[in-house]
């Protein structure tokens, strides 16, 4: 999976349901989630984490990020969900609550024996961390500089403001702070930030309010809970003409610059650096998924 | 090494697309499957193949095994029966024979 890959959306789909599983495929959604997580009771993770894995290694959708989230760190599911997700060759693992970067560390350690047993490319395997607390959110630079395997971080709000103490609004300014915090740590470690959930499925304008600025802070997506938010959180990170104009620009230039064998390219001035290319395709990217001819 | 049965055990739900599966040990030799499916007469070969392999990964030879299908495909019936066989036999997964 090329490092330009939308990941607008990302919708969880329960591990207990194959229904579920089968017919998320079948959405627009830019990264399909696995949930061995929260939507499986205790008695069936033995038997959601087998059908994840048969699913994702036999029954892989086309065109999309696959992502598995397996249980917390610390719960008795964690080693028995890696043996099986690294396995089933998901673009992605996503992990739960996770408070520092020496978690990251451990578990990217645990997977990188299972890739060399399993004979695959160490590495191979990327990893989301879900920052759900107080203290992820603290920790979330060091989080997110925890590892190379790590490619985003992804706020979890209702464990957040649970270990805040504070109440969950729609406004959402109880948030705020740790939309930014987790964000300014992506940016700085060169990672992507995906937003909370918005969780009342039933109030589409509250959705694109809150996913107004989800995308006016500077996140690359959002996490969605049901089917019909897909389409709506797609559409707010649908590029602007000037952003598309700006990204074309700034390609052209690249362009430009190699034909002359220029070691640097600038546009008004500014210098024309890796991710601002890297921006410039994702931009272009999403303009294309929206239908939009550039 | 194969798995020793110990119990009946079940794995999936009657909800559409998954299937239902009901492994038990035995004392008579060989496999007896019995499937229940809308789709039986189509895929009903498939159905008892898809078992078979998953039966025969584990070694077991002896035992019943009873589907109640609601249109699962056959990595889901995979999945459903190794579960099944797991509890049954009081085992967990061997992730690492994946890798052969």
């Amino acid at each position: 999976m090329g490092k330009i890959a939308l990941k607008r959306t990302s919708l969880y789909a329960s591990g207990a349901s194959p229904v579920n599983l089968l017919q998320a495929r079948f959405y627009n959604e830019d990264c399909l989630v696995y949930d061995l997580e929260d939507s499986v009771p205790v008695q069936e993770k033995d038997a959601a984490r087998l059908l994840v894995y048969n699913l994702v290694k036999y029954q892989r959708p086309t065109g999309k990020y696959v992502i598995i989230r397996v249980n917390g760190i610390y719960s008795e599911f964690i080693d028995e969900d890696l043996e099986a997700a690294v396995r089933a060759r998901p673009d992605a693992i996503r992990i739960p609550k996770v408070e520092h970067g020496y978690e990251v560390q451990k578990i990217a350690a645990r997977i990188t024996e299972i890739e060399k047993a399993a004979g695959m490319e160490v590495g191979s395997t990327e990893l989301w961390c879900n920052i759900e607390s107080y203290m992820g959110v603290l920790n979330a630079r060091e989080i997110a500089e925890s590892d190379p395997r790590v490619v985003a971080l992804a706020l979890g709000a209702e464990d957040f403001t649970a270990s805040m103490k504070a109440s969950r609004t729609k406004a959402s300014l109880e948030i705020f702070y740790a939309r930014n915090a987790i964000l300014m740590a992506c940016r700085a470690a060169g990672v992507e930030a995906i937003d909370a959930v918005f969780s009342d499925i039933n109030d589409v304008e509250g959705l694109k309010e809150d996913v107004k600025l989800t995308r006016n802070l500077g996140f690359d997506g959002k996490t969605v809970v049901h089917p019909r938010q897909v389409d709506v959180v797609n559409a707010a990170f649908t590029p602007s003409k000037k952003e598309i104009n700006y990204a074309l620009r700034v390609l052209a230039a690249i362009e430009e610059g190699k034909k002359e064998h220029k070691g640097a390219v600038t546009i008004g001035g500014d210098m024309i650096d890796k991710p601002m290319e890297l921006r410039a395709q994702t931009t272009l990217a999403q303009a294309r998924a929206a239908g939009i001819n550039v | 090494m194969a798995l020793n049965l110990k119990q009946t055990a079940v794995a999936g739900t009657m909800e559409s697309s998954d299937v239902m599966v009901t492994v038990k040990p035995s004392s008579e030799p060989g496999l007896k499957i019995h499937i229940q499916s809308n789709v039986l007469t189509t895929f009903g070969d498939q159905i008892r193949a898809a078992v078979e392999e998953v039966m025969a990964d584990f070694g077991i030879s002896d035992a019943e095994v009873y589907l109640n299908d609601k249109g699962a495909i056959d990595c889901v019936i995979r999945a459903r029966v190794q579960a099944a066989v797991c509890r049954a036999s009081g085992e967990g997964f061997n992730w690492k024979g994946e890798d052969r």
